[in-house]
């Protein structure tokens, strides 16, 4: 039981950045139809962000997570905007195809220049202290015992969450996203500037990959190399597609299953861990295609 | 039999032969050493990866992007049996080719069963899932073959006798060329391209869309799996991260750069693109920056790949091109 309880508090703080990444893959997907491959990149943008920025925030404000999460938010955010403009606006009116091959491209130019030694460097990074990491036990649990860091992942991760529901919901720009999402030919004749809401959504989710990225290190401790970002941005677009892509409460629900999922398959095998998310996938999507929370839009003639 | 037409077969596997002497006198002049010729073996296997990709994305309009993964069902089957199994070496070619032979087609045959797993259920949908399904299916065969101890799991499987050499891949990438130019030219071809232009005007002229679909994507998933074995034989090692779905995008690239609706363009990306970073080999790591700078500008200023619609006239007649391309 105790054993039970702390694999899914795992499941849980892993959810929590996956949840972080797996939101911006999915409001790139529903605004423009294509799999941001370099949204991954951008998360580790984001963690190396933390890795460089945490000394000077440290000197500047005294405590260091505050302004290092939100440095590493606007860094993070302004490059999805440059990449969108640069690489993605081009192909806006052309194959979808050959937008999703430009996003390869991104992505490793992303992975290959931060390796240089004049930028990130290629070796393992120790990722500062941003908080300093202790065990709190809960009482009449016999042992189990939750770090404040796992608070601090859920927390934070809750938090912008939240913000984003409130951004996409309640504010002019978040229902023309949402317009945009459902007809972009429609939205377009309805005058919503497309060029702004696709913009926007290059921003947000780049953020709150930026954010993922700091919780990322904060959690592990360690930045291996600039190509981190693979396999966890692999993870959170599964978990988005696994919770109907292009939906937004669908990204959040994928990625704790996802996370949770992991944590307990990795308690058996760390192989089968890995493999799991995709096993899972398949077998919910061969039962409803358009993922857990997705709606099925039925093809016009 | 649809596959066996004869225009322009012949004039194809006069162009390879062509440049397997080009090759081989610049081998025997030591103009190319053992290094160059690996990678001229390299880029003849991703020839046909990319041209049997291009069948399903480029011909069909499907999205796969899970190819390394049927590449892996090919590598593990075949090198099972020509190394865990039979034991077979290069001291004893009479013994080892026809081994050797059996080995990859089979590998190629359990790639058709796991692309027809794959294939059959998500085919019927519509849209990005089959990408998604294959991607996931991807990962899941290299899953399966890390926990699987007789294929060396997570250790990798080593000694497999190098069968694959230049004349093996020769033969090899102008029979699989020359198969699936002459699929993707006959009528299934042409269902094919209906099926990528309108899917609905497809099934109102009365092609069964899902079978045809299914089936290319089986007989695409075949030639990844011969590939596959055709690799493993060449590497003489093999490990699951070799197949992983950062491979498949490597096969996305070299089709879509190339020119996916043609099958000049598979042929022409892959080429380009695996030697492209030994060209720049002297710019060290910068190469690994301006490699993606120059996919990107390609897509940018040639959306359609660097071949286009354009075909060699060694694959298909000059005067059939308006015919045959389409849109």
């Amino acid at each position: 039981m105790g054993q039970f309880l702390q694999q899914l508090i795992n499941g849980i703080q892993i959810g929590s950045i996956y949840a972080l990444i797996a939101l911006g893959y999915t409001m790139v997907y529903g605004i423009v139809r294509i799999i941001n491959f370099a949204h991954a990149d951008i998360f580790m943008v984001g963690a190396y962000m933390g890795f460089f920025l945490a000394p000077v925030m440290a000197k500047i404000f005294g405590g260091a997570f505050i302004p290092t999460i939100i440095a590493a938010m606007l860094i993070t955010g302004l490059l999805g905007f440059v990449m969108e403009k640069l690489a993605y606006r081009p192909l806006r009116y052309k194959s979808r195809l050959s937008a999703l091959i430009t996003a390869l491209g991104v992505s490793i130019f992303l992975e290959n220049f931060s390796a240089m030694p004049f930028v990130f460097g290629p070796n393992f990074r120790k990722f500062p202290d941003l908080i300093v990491a202790k065990n709190i036990p809960i009482p009449g649990s016999l042992g189990l015992s939750i770090s404040n860091v796992l608070l601090l992942d859920v927390g934070v991760s809750v938090i912008l969450m939240v913000l984003l529901f409130w951004f996409v919901n309640k504010t002019l720009i978040g229902k023309q996203m949402r317009a945009v999402a459902f007809d972009k030919p429609t939205a377009s004749l309805m005058g919503i500037n497309i060029d702004i809401v696709i913009s926007t959504a290059f921003i947000v989710g780049p953020a709150l990959a930026g954010a993922g990225g700091i919780l990322y290190g904060t959690t592990y401790g360690m930045l291996a190399s600039p190509f981190l970002g693979i396999w966890p941005g692999l993870k959170a677009f599964i978990a988005a597609v696994l919770g109907g892509i292009g939906n937004i409460p669908g990204a959040v629900l994928g990625a704790y299953i996802m996370g949770i999922s992991e944590a307990f398959a990795t308690s058996v095998n760390s192989n089968l861990g890995y493999g799991i998310a995709f096993a899972i996938l398949i077998g919910i999507l061969l039962v409803k295609p358009s993922g857990l929370l997705g709606k099925f839009m039925p093809e016009k003639v | 039999m649809t596959f066996v037409r004869t225009h322009r077969t012949i004039a194809t596997v006069i162009a390879f032969v062509l440049v397997y002497a080009v090759i081989k006198v610049l081998n025997l002049a030591g103009i190319l050493n053992a290094y160059y010729i690996q990678l001229i073996m390299l880029v003849g296997i991703n020839i046909v990866m990319t041209v049997s990709l291009g069948m399903v994305n480029g011909f069909t309009g499907q999205f796969s992007i899970g190819h390394a993964g049927f590449m892996a069902v090919g590598a593990y089957t075949s090198a099972v049996i020509t190394t865990v199994w039979l034991h077979t070496s290069t001291t004893n070619p009479w013994v080892g080719y026809p081994v050797f032979i059996v080995a990859i087609l089979a590998g190629g045959l359990l790639a058709a069963a796991a692309g027809y797993l794959v294939g059959a259920p998500s085919l019927r949908l519509k849209g990005d899932y089959l990408a998604i399904v294959t991607l996931s299916a991807n990962e899941l065969i290299r899953t399966v073959i890390r926990v699987t101890d007789v294929l060396g799991g997570p250790r990798g499987l080593g000694g497999i006798p190098k069968f694959t050499t230049l004349e093996v891949v020769f033969v090899f990438a102008i029979g699989s060329v020359v198969l699936m130019r002459n699929y993707l030219f006959s009528s299934h071809g042409r269902s094919m391209k209906a099926i990528r232009d309108s899917e609905i005007a497809a099934e109102a002229t009365g092609i069964n869309t899902t079978r045809q679909k299914v089936f290319v994507f089986v007989f695409s998933a075949f030639f990844a799996g011969v590939s596959g074995g055709v690799f493993a034989h060449l590497l003489q090692f093999i490990h699951p991260d070799n197949f992983s779905f950062v491979k498949s995008l490597e096969y996305l690239i070299y089709l879509y750069v190339g020119g996916a609706t043609s099958i000049s363009g598979a042929i022409v990306g892959p080429a380009i693109f695996t030697l492209l970073p030994e060209l720049m080999r002297s710019l060290q790591s910068w190469r690994m920056v301006i490699y993606p700078l120059i996919l990107i500008l390609t897509m940018i200023f040639r959306t359609e790949g660097i071949m286009g619609l354009k075909e060699f006239s060694f694959i298909l007649i000059p005067q059939r091109q308006r015919k045959e391309v389409s849109v």
